[in-house]
């Protein structure tokens, strides 16, 4: 019982916010009359903040190294964005050139800054500010100020769905449907295998009946989504790159040698050093990645506009910084993982999506997600001193 | 009979949990110095905050009286309006703000909210003569040392018309010189002022010398009041109520098996990083035996943790220059991962500073400095990481829940185990240990110090850096005598004595 209750204290900070997530979803399911869940507005809530999620993946990075963050993102989005157009549009590149320069050049622009933060030692804040100005005014300059459109290929990455192979065109996408299940197959045997694992090295497990709770509660979850999804127009290709990159960072953040040194380096840097870790490079590291996440989620947003303008990625920055906030992340740095960050930029996308559905205005929309994430952290300064004082 | 300044009647102190303070009486004669010991965590620190209203009235049972009248403190601007003023372990000092700017800081010399300068620093000037300081007042707080900064709480404390004063181990952080200063200092201002004071400490020689009375706190209970009149109060007799039994031998015994020099630095240079014009090591050579333990005395700044660090992948230094000879092979380690891959081990002199991810639990601090040896293809196993934890947490006693409790939670003994479990995992030659029982309690201190003759008995060279010459004394085969970045002395066991060594020093500085 006392396992069960600091374990539960342990991660309670993640549940409170999935609680959260979930309980705004069911308050504005009831508040838009049904509209919220609908399959068409559940597959939409996904293509709308599929780029601000994106960039909440490398912030959290950012901010785990001791609450760094990174204020250039937006521009940076944009900055790959319009290179994109001039990659595809003025030099006349096939698209899949384009993307990987696209993306060659975030990393660029990411490693540019991890430099003067790593190596120069200047405050990310300052660095980042600079890299804000910098890369809008880049993208000011290939734009010339004006809308550029884009090849047609660029939308399908933000907007397509994958091919439906097996379906007949009945109105349900079968494949979704089919790769719902297999991920949970895969899903199973996964943990599974972990849990004999331990149970073979004698630690404790959860109990076989909660376990099977667990377990049964989440493939439903899972299996009941992809056939939502079905229902609309199938499975968002967008989905599967965000999937994957919350798999792959998720895995980076928890279970590699990098992802430690990442977190002990948040938590203590001077310890960290003396631990032979090298901060430098994790930190120089930290920002190369944001800067190619920022350009995946640069190429995804240029898709779905299907042009390239000087004011996209506007306030993504902030976005992504507030997602990472409300999910649990810590503003010193050492705590807070990839689910969070997710979590907490789905409940930032359902306060949208749903206050527009209800046709509040946009400067109400704002009030009350500055509140929301005031509320976040507050909660979770009250209940860190609460645990300090329980000690 | 002498009059009572504070009584404490009945205290009693819950946390979530825990019973910190159960039924706790204190009386402290007016015009004494009266000082508490008792193990880490045993709630002396506790009881002060109690009294000076960190823990306001009503959250704890019991009733505190001053001067024959109740308190009832909600916070800690009210106990010092009756003149009972807190100077806490870590020092609330603003670093950037002047000596005299410092000692008003929450008290400014102001009228109308402007603030009168003169009055300020005339007032300044005369706390700063009385506590024996001598420093300008306007001398920012962080160019002067430790010793002087608690000075200069002293002088704040002063400035406050102070009745009662408490101090948490004031001299923790303080060389022997810089003690002694501070010791005569209290003595003088309890004789002169009139001031009762409180003293926290775990340096026992210094209680006996400056205390009339001593109680001792174990486990949340007042154990005793030994009256310096009435009563022995020698270190051992503290000692037996500290812990509730005869402690024998402060140091566990030893036959040491010295083998060949396995590691030796020679001609070691090292300039200030802050100012590369400055050495702060000038050609230091020593070298270290298998199976010994080394000890390296000094007073603070002498260099000892800067030689530690420069020699541990220039983790600190500009210009270094020296060679180092590992079981007779150069090495040039360029930073820690390659110092600590060459067999070399640091264990820091600041655990919650530098040792430690205080946020983090167990299990991650320990394997923290060899993830590869649990980790194939960058991928950490947390079973086989699990499994090494338990190992050192039994192996070394870690006084905890589990491998998953957070380090910040534990007390200073466990922590420090948990820092030498993280130098251990890495499978070192060459161990340095600086300042290894640093606010520790006496029971741990012993335990900590059978862990490191248990690391020399399996053969590996042990350097222990500390500014306590009992512990020095107690533990190391050898000593070397550090002082102003040179080596001054080296001498046996059986030649060493806190004499000697302040001799060395003495002579040095001529």
């Amino acid at each position: 019982m006392e396992r069960l209750k600091t374990g539960f204290k342990n991660n309670m900070k993640q549940y409170a916010m999935l609680i959260a997530l979930v309980f705004i979803m069911i308050m504005f399911q009831i508040l838009t009359n049904g509209i919220l869940l609908k399959p068409i507005n559940v597959s939409r809530l996904i293509y709308q903040n599929s780029y601000v999620l994106i960039l909440a993946i490398g912030m959290l990075l950012c901010i785990l190294t001791g609450g760094n963050i990174d204020l250039s993102v937006g521009s940076i989005v944009a900055f790959v964005s319009a290179l994109s157009a001039l990659f595809s549009v003025t030099f006349g590149l096939p698209v899949w050139l384009s993307i990987i320069l696209g993306l060659l050049s975030g990393l660029l622009a990411g490693m540019w800054q991890g430099f003067w933060i790593a190596y120069v030692k200047i405050p990310p804040f300052i660095v980042t500010l600079a890299g804000m100005l910098l890369f809008r005014g880049i993208n000011n300059i290939i734009l010339n100020g004006k809308t550029v459109l884009l090849p047609e290929l660029y939308t399908k990455i933000s907007s397509g769905v994958v091919p439906d192979v097996i379906g007949d065109g009945s109105g349900i996408h079968v494949t979704t449907v089919v790769i719902g299940v297999l991920s949970v197959m895969v899903y199973l045997f996964l943990s599974h295998r972990s849990r004999k694992e331990k149970i073979k090295f004698g630690f404790e497990v959860e109990t076989k009946g909660a376990y099977i709770a667990k377990q049964f509660v989440l493939s439903f979850v899972v299996i009941l989504f992809a056939y939502w999804l079905s229902l609309a127009n199938g499975l968002p290709i967008i989905l599967v790159i965000l999937g994957a990159l919350i798999i792959f960072y998720s895995f980076l953040t928890q279970k590699t040698v990098v992802g430690r040194h990442i977190y002990a380096m948040g938590g203590n840097r001077k310890a960290a050093e003396l631990s032979g870790i090298k901060t430098k490079k994790i930190l120089f590291g930290v920002y190369a990645n944001m800067g190619l996440l920022a350009a995946v989620a640069g190429i995804v947003f240029a898709g779905r506009l299907n042009s390239a303008s000087p004011t996209a990625g506007d306030g993504f920055e902030l976005d992504a910084i507030a997602a990472c906030f409300i999910g649990g992340a810590s503003a010193t740095g050492g705590i807070g993982t990839v689910m969070g960050a997710i979590i907490g930029g789905f409940i930032m996308g359902i306060l949208n999506n749903g206050m527009s559905i209800m046709g509040i205005s946009v400067f109400w929309q704002q009030i009350v997600k500055g509140l929301v994430l005031l509320l976040a952290v507050a909660f979770d300064v009250y209940s860190k001193s609460k645990a300090k004082t329980a000690s | 009979m002498a009059e009572h300044i504070l009584e404490m009647r009945e205290i009693t102190k819950l946390f979530p949990g825990v019973k910190a303070l159960d039924r706790v009486n204190l009386e402290v004669t007016k015009g004494e110095i009266h000082a508490l010991v008792g193990e880490n965590g045993a709630g002396k620190s506790t009881l002060m905050s109690v009294l000076s209203g960190i823990y306001p009235y009503g959250s704890y049972e019991g009733e505190i009286h001053f001067e024959g009248q109740l308190c009832t403190f909600r916070d800690i601007k009210e106990s010092e309006r009756k003149g009972i003023v807190i100077i806490h372990q870590e020092l609330a000092l603003s670093p950037y703000m002047s000596i005299a700017e410092n000692i008003f800081l929450g008290n400014e010399q102001a009228s109308k909210g402007i603030i009168d300068w003169n009055m300020t620093n005339e007032k300044a000037k005369a706390l700063i003569q009385l506590v024996g300081l001598k420093e300008s007042h306007t001398t920012p707080v962080k160019d002067i040392g430790v010793g002087k900064q608690q000075l200069v709480e002293i002088a704040k404390a002063l400035s406050k018309d102070v009745k009662l004063l408490i101090l948490d181990e004031p001299t923790a952080a303080l060389n022997d010189e810089d003690s002694d200063h501070l010791l005569n200092l209290l003595m003088k201002i309890n004789k002169e002022k009139g001031i009762t004071c409180i003293i926290i400490s775990h340096k026992l020689n210094e209680i006996t010398k400056i205390a009339n009375q001593i109680t001792v706190i174990r486990d949340g209970s007042c154990i005793e009041t030994l009256d310096k009149m009435q009563h022995d109060i020698s270190e051992a007799r503290i000692i037996k109520g500290m812990v509730g039994r005869d402690l024998v031998d402060r140091y566990p015994k030893r036959t040491p098996k010295i083998g060949e020099i396995t590691f030796e630095v020679n001609d070691w240079t090292v300039y200030d990083p802050m100012d590369e014009s400055r050495k702060k090591l000038d050609g230091i050579s020593f070298h270290v035996k298998k199976g010994e333990i080394l000890g390296i005395a000094g007073l603070m700044g002498s260099g000892r943790t800067e030689l530690a660090m420069s020699i541990f992948g220039r983790a600190y230094g500009k210009k270094i220059t020296g060679e180092m000879i590992k079981m007779g092979q150069k090495i040039d380690p360029k930073n820690v991962q390659q110092a600590i891959d060459y067999g070399l081990a640091y264990v820091t002199e600041d655990r919650k500073q530098a040792g430690l991810i205080l946020i983090d639990d167990i299990k991650h601090n320990i394997t923290l400095s060899n993830l590869k040896k649990i980790s194939k293809r960058f991928v950490v196993d947390e079973n086989h990481e699990k499994t090494i934890s338990e190992t050192y947490r039994t192996k070394l006693n870690i006084k905890s829940s589990s491998i998953h409790q957070q380090t910040g939670n534990l007390s200073g003994g466990n922590q420090q185990k948990v820092v030498l479990s993280k130098w251990i995992f890495t499978e070192p030659d060459v161990l340095i240990l600086d300042e290894p029982t640093r606010g520790i309690d006496v029971g741990a201190k012993y335990e900590i110090y059978s862990i490191i003759q248990q690391m020399a008995n399996d053969g590996k060279s042990i350097v222990v850096i500390s500014s306590e010459l009992p512990e020095i004394l107690g533990i190391c085969d050898r000593v070397y005598v550090m002082n102003e970045g040179k080596i001054v002395g080296e001498m046996d066991r059986t030649l060493a004595s806190q004499e000697n060594i302040m001799a060395c020093i003495l002579k040095s500085m001529h």
